[in-house]
């Protein structure tokens, strides 16, 4: 009896200590709908007690006083910790891991955004904005945004070029997923070398880049992030057809492999084969074309372990024909009989990246990036022959920390680059082989309220630009409610790829020089230039409505330039800057939500770029002082839950009068006055949304019709004296008009 | 140059190393109703020396810690957010530290909490 009585005293405390802690673990998602997580891992933290959650989500698991750390784990969510300090009912909200910061979410409200919180001028373009242009590459991407200027490079190639803070695209890093990507040979063209279905957004950083991608940016850098794999649509065509007779079509296939690897396979093709006459001058008005891009990604994602990898395979195959209407290659090539051009170029390009978080303590991560390029074009224009071999290797490491705390976050990491170049031009062989080997620091402060600091420098050395230091800042305060002053300073180096980067100058009866050869490069030095700026960004509300307002300036200094002097018709000459060159851009932007999904956005630019030549200072030809830009869209119903709706797109750009390189000394008929006449032009576009699966657009470009007369001088006579086909100020072709479709399957 | 390299790879491994904290993690409650409230509740946590990780979430209400346990503890973090007017499970801030957060963040009133939703 004895022994009954300690058995019912005793059972109390049995029970007491066989306490259970129960829970229910969800996911936690944008739309707030309770999807609950089965099957994730609940253990206490450094022990073997633990519980697995049921087709609810729900969870027990046994309790004890000393047991504080709950830890909460599954693959493809963000494994989580709680302290636990009593056995109460739990609930708790399991977030899906994401990739490295590369994977920028942008609000889905409007499809272009700008920060009010980050240190650098960055504009983010979403896949939406791509959308509102039919964006058959990268370089038509930028036609509805103001702080990209779109405009022809010359009147054959019907190439476009992009400036930004007044100056071309050379002095703008334009990088893929942090790989610089269009440079070298790959200038001229390169952008139409990105289809535009496979970029998934773009970040535009005005002034100085980070040091983080190398030394080159000067004006600006320009990053497109490509679709990923895993994210991307299981199967997505885009059709293009346009009143030219172009055609385009883009397939993507994407699939999950395994639960850590996805695969993506990317087609685009391209074709132009009609001929285009309008102005009747016996070319061309656009070149005859075709274009094979094919592309591979692996994707390689281990949450637990915080892997993120990249694998990219890339070729492509691109031919132009342009020239006169009845030029025919096979019978006519480098021959008088008709002037003709063909550029054929055949690229291939692997890119690798790797990414580590540490999952212990999130701010460290190392990333390596790996990319070889191999670019191969061959092209004569006329008599003038032009072939380039461009092999390149960029190599980076990049590892992430802070100091103390997260207000203090540090960059640091090392990079090498290779380059050899095989060129011949003005019949000369030029050869040459660059590398560079560099280190790089970036600090970013933020106060968590009004400052946000980012502070680099990078040490780099080269065999042909020597050794030397570049330093770049860009800083933010908010000095109230909705607003953002913005201040930046950055050097850059570059050398100049003086005939990639200005081959139009082939298409001319020109003789092509190179002066006071010194330097290291073709005989020339290379280019270094220093940009600050001053940006103010403000939000508010216009009846109700939010609009915001932003003031930009922005002024690159030249210390180096190699100036490319148009000025004597009969000659361009190439020779290093003596004396002053910069260039000044100031712009007001405005934006408007005017009424429920109605965006108006309309900006003003001015610039001065001026630069010392041989004759004297000079504003630098063919760029406009003013320009008016206007963007308003519409949706209908883009209420939740409608599958079926029409968008609308209207864009505007007016460019003032733009000086022409001096034709003072050319023969009597072949003079051009000193401007321009001013031109305004009119896209639009509309889009029928029929389901998440389908959709039709349809579109015009140049809507006015507007057309430069006598794109080409000497057109006549293209063998003689006076042939140039470089004075281009405006439309060639008028009015096109386009439709296409899109289906995917998610 | 090449001393240069030397030091900038020394440089990167003496980063790494110092970056190798002992480090705790915990979340914490707290109460709050918008993007205001998380700045102060962030900023409070993370101005507590040894908190090197502060990040709370308006869905939620948790508050994700990683700091130093040498340097501090969650009482201290507690107080030191209580102190900016924000309640936790365990302590509730005064009615003084309440009535100084702004009025769109006074998460007690049910008012300025059915203004906060959508």
């Amino acid at each position: 009896m004895k022994n009954i009585i300690y058995i019912v005293f005793m059972l109390p405390l049995l029970l007491f200590s066989q306490d259970q802690l129960s829970g229910e673990i969800l996911e936690a998602n944008t739309e707030n709908k309770t999807i609950p997580v089965v099957g994730a891992n609940v253990f206490w933290l450094n022990t073997t007690v633990g519980a697995v959650t049921d087709l609810d989500g729900k969870f027990t698991i046994p309790y004890e006083t000393s047991y504080k750390q709950l830890v909460i784990s599954y693959v493809g969510y963000q494994t989580d910790t709680l302290t636990i300090d009593a056995p109460k009912f739990i609930k708790h909200n399991l977030k899906p891991s994401s990739e490295l910061d590369e994977v920028i979410v942008t609000s889905r409200k409007q499809s272009t955004v700008k920060s009010y919180m980050r240190a650098a001028n960055i504009i983010t373009v979403s896949s939406d904005e791509l959308l509102k242009a039919a964006c058959c590459n990268l370089s038509e991407s930028f036609e509805t945004n103001p702080s990209i200027d779109v405009n022809f490079s010359d009147a054959l190639t019907g190439t476009r070029q992009i400036k930004m803070l007044g100056l071309t695209s050379k002095y703008i890093l334009i990088t893929t997923e942090n790989v610089p990507s269009i440079r070298g040979a790959s200038q001229a063209f390169g952008l139409s070398f990105i289809p535009g279905t496979w970029v998934e957004s773009i970040q535009i950083t005005k002034g100085a880049g980070s040091v983080t991608n190398g030394f080159e940016s000067i004006a600006g850098q320009i990053n497109a992030e490509l679709q990923k794999p895993s994210t991307d649509n299981r199967f997505f065509v885009n059709l293009y057809g346009a009143s030219s007779e172009r055609m385009e079509l883009n397939t993507h296939f994407n699939t999950k492999v395994s639960d850590k690897w996805s695969t993506g396979f990317y087609i685009h093709g391209n074709t132009h084969q009609a001929k285009h006459d309008v102005n009747d001058d016996g070319f061309l008005d656009m070149p005859l074309y075709n274009q094979i891009n094919v592309m591979n990604r692996w994707q390689y994602v281990n949450p637990e372990k915080g892997l993120v990898s990249f694998i990219n395979v890339r070729y492509l195959n691109d031919s132009k024909q342009a020239g006169q209407l009845d030029f025919d290659p096979s019978r006519d090539k480098l021959t008088t009989n008709f002037w003709g051009s063909e550029i054929d170029t055949e690229r291939f390009e692997i890119t690798t990246k790797f990414g580590y978080v540490n999952p212990e303590v999130p701010w460290q991560s190392l990333g390596v990036q790996f990319a070889f390029s191999s670019h191969k074009q061959d092209s004569y224009y006329g008599l003038n022959t032009y072939d380039i071999n461009h092999n390149s290797v960029y190599s980076n490491v990049i590892y992430n920390s802070i100091i103390n705390d997260s207000r203090h976050k540090i960059k640091t990491g090392l990079s090498f680059t290779y380059d050899h170049y095989d060129e011949l031009a003005i019949n000369t062989n030029f050869e040459r082989s660059e590398r560079s080997f560099g280190g790089f620091f970036e600090y970013a402060y933020d106060n968590l309220d009004k400052l946000t600091l980012t502070a680099g420098l990078r040490f780099d050395t080269h065999n042909l630009l020597g050794e030397f230091i570049t330093p770049r800042l860009h800083m933010r305060y908010t000095p109230w409610e909705k607003s953002a002053l913005r201040f930046s300073i950055g050097k850059g180096k570059r050398s100049a790829n003086i005939f990639a980067e200005n081959q139009s100058m082939f298409a001319t009866s020109r003789s092509i020089n190179i002066l006071n050869t010194n330097g290291s490069i073709y005989g020339l030095d290379p280019e270094i230039a220093w940009n600050y700026g001053v940006s103010y960004l403000q939000g508010f509300n216009l009846f109700g409505r939010k609009a915001d307002v932003t003031f930009d300036f922005y002024r690159t200094d030249f210390q180096n330039q190699v100036v490319v002097d148009w000025e004597n018709p009969q000659e361009v000459n190439f020779y290093n800057l003596k004396g002053d060159s910069f260039a000044n851009s100031f712009q007001v932007e405005l934006n408007y939500n005017m009424f429920d999904h109605f965006d108006f956005r309309t900006a003003y630019k001015y610039y001065d770029v001026q630069t010392e030549y041989l004759t004297g200072k000079q504003s630098k030809p063919l760029t406009p002082k003013h320009r008016f830009f206007a963007n308003a869209s519409y949706v209908t119903n883009a209420e939740e839950g409608a599958t079926s709706r029409w968008k609308f797109d209207l864009t505007y750009n007016w460019l003032s009068e733009q000086r022409f390189a001096s034709t003072s000394s050319s023969s009597q008929g072949y003079r051009l006055p000193e401007e321009s006449p001013t031109v305004g032009t009119l896209n639009a576009q509309v889009t029928k949304v029929f389901s998440p699966k389908f959709e039709v657009y349809l579109g015009g470009e140049n809507v006015t019709n507007v057309r430069q007369n006598n794109p080409i001088l000497g057109a006549n006579d293209p063998f003689g004296s006076n042939f140039d086909t470089t004075f281009v100020y405006g439309p060639i072709y008028g009015s096109m008009y386009y439709a296409g479709l899109r289906f995917k399957i998610k | 140059m090449k001393k240069v390299l030397v030091i900038m790879i020394v440089m990167l491994v003496s980063i790494a190393s110092f970056a190798q904290n002992k480090n705790a993690k915990a979340s914490l409650e707290v109460d709050g109703v918008c993007l205001m409230c998380k700045e102060r509740i962030e900023k409070a946590a993370i101005r507590t020396k040894g908190v090197k990780s502060a990040i709370w979430s308006v869905e939620t209400h948790e508050l994700k810690l990683i700091y130093d346990e040498r340097k501090t503890s969650l009482d201290a973090i507690t107080k030191s957010i209580v102190a900016v007017g924000h309640d936790t499970k365990e302590v509730k801030a005064t009615d003084e530290a309440y009535n100084s957060v702004h009025p769109c963040c006074k998460y007690r009133d049910e008012e300025v909490q059915d203004d906060h939703k959508n």
